[in-house]
């Protein structure tokens, strides 16, 4: 398991591609939910 | 089919509903396969070690970056052409998941960049500079949306700087051949056969499709607030 999030030493790189990405994305539908349920 | 019977936002409403939900459930299934298939069946590659497991994003995302630009400014032209209220909304509501996207093939470019190139970001690269164009192209379009308060000129002036910038598009995807800067040329293209392995291309390739499904279910829930908001 720690193999695994140690990515081969590129851990940063990848993790902090795949974090923020899927932080934008999460970001996106809590706005968009927020905003269908306001009107 | 009454294809201008969904062309009145009042219609289209529900609609947009039922694709949202549908294209949400098949975005988070076909996301868990694609990244199942990025992390646990793609093998490590030989050069780039795990690193270049960032591509099952970052060429998604750089894909829907143009990809959702088409569609906006297509809808942006269909809006001045036939004067239908819903194009507008429709260009409107994809803007800022077509920026989303354009974020994201950069940031994931950048933390690829610096293992594989040595440097997060160069100034000068001709697809780095275009797809950041990009970007401030989706930003100048909803600013100008925001910045005029009647919604039907707002649509127009928009859908102008929407279709002026298209011709970026084929800049950023030739981008790599035209100039013979840092960025590699494509790793696949419609016409060769792909150069990396299968089970890397398939698991790019469903990670496509879940961007894809995903941003028509953002697309689609946020045309139902903005017809909501301007009704």
């Amino acid at each position: 398991m720690s193999e695994f999030l140690a990515m081969g030493g590129y851990a940063w790189y990848v993790w902090g591609s795949y974090g923020v990405t899927f932080l934008c994305l999460l970001i996106e539908i809590v706005v968009l939910l927020k905003r269908e349920a306001k009107t | 089919m009454r294809w201008f019977w969904y062309a009145s936002p009042q219609t289209f409403f529900p609609l947009a509903g039922t694709i949202a939900r549908w294209c949400g459930i098949a975005a988070a299934l076909l996301a868990a396969v694609g990244l199942y298939i990025g992390f646990f069946v793609a093998p490590t590659d030989a050069q780039q070690g795990e690193a270049y497991r960032i591509i099952f994003i970052h060429v998604p995302a750089a894909w829907m970056s143009m990809l959702i630009y088409v569609v906006m400014a297509s809808w942006a032209a269909l809006g001045l052409a036939l004067n239908t209220r819903l194009s507008g909304m429709m260009a409107s509501a994809l803007a800022p998941t077509g920026a989303l996207f354009t974020f994201i093939a950069l940031w994931t470019g950048a933390l690829w960049g610096r293992p594989t190139w040595g440097t997060y970001w160069v100034w000068g690269d001709a697809r780095l500079m275009s797809e950041l164009i990009l970007l401030f192209l989706y930003f100048g379009f909803m600013a100008l949306r925001a910045s005029i308060d009647d919604p039907r000129r707002a649509d127009r002036a928009a859908a102008l700087l929407a279709i002026v910038g298209v011709v970026n598009i084929p800049i950023i995807y030739y981008s790599v051949q035209w100039w013979n800067t840092l960025h590699q040329g494509a790793s696949v293209s419609l016409t060769a056969a792909p150069k990396m392995a299968a089970t890397m291309l398939t698991g790019m390739l469903v990670m496509a499709l879940a961007f894809w499904m995903y941003s028509i279910a953002a697309a689609m829930l946020r045309v139902r607030s903005i017809i909501r908001e301007r009704a």
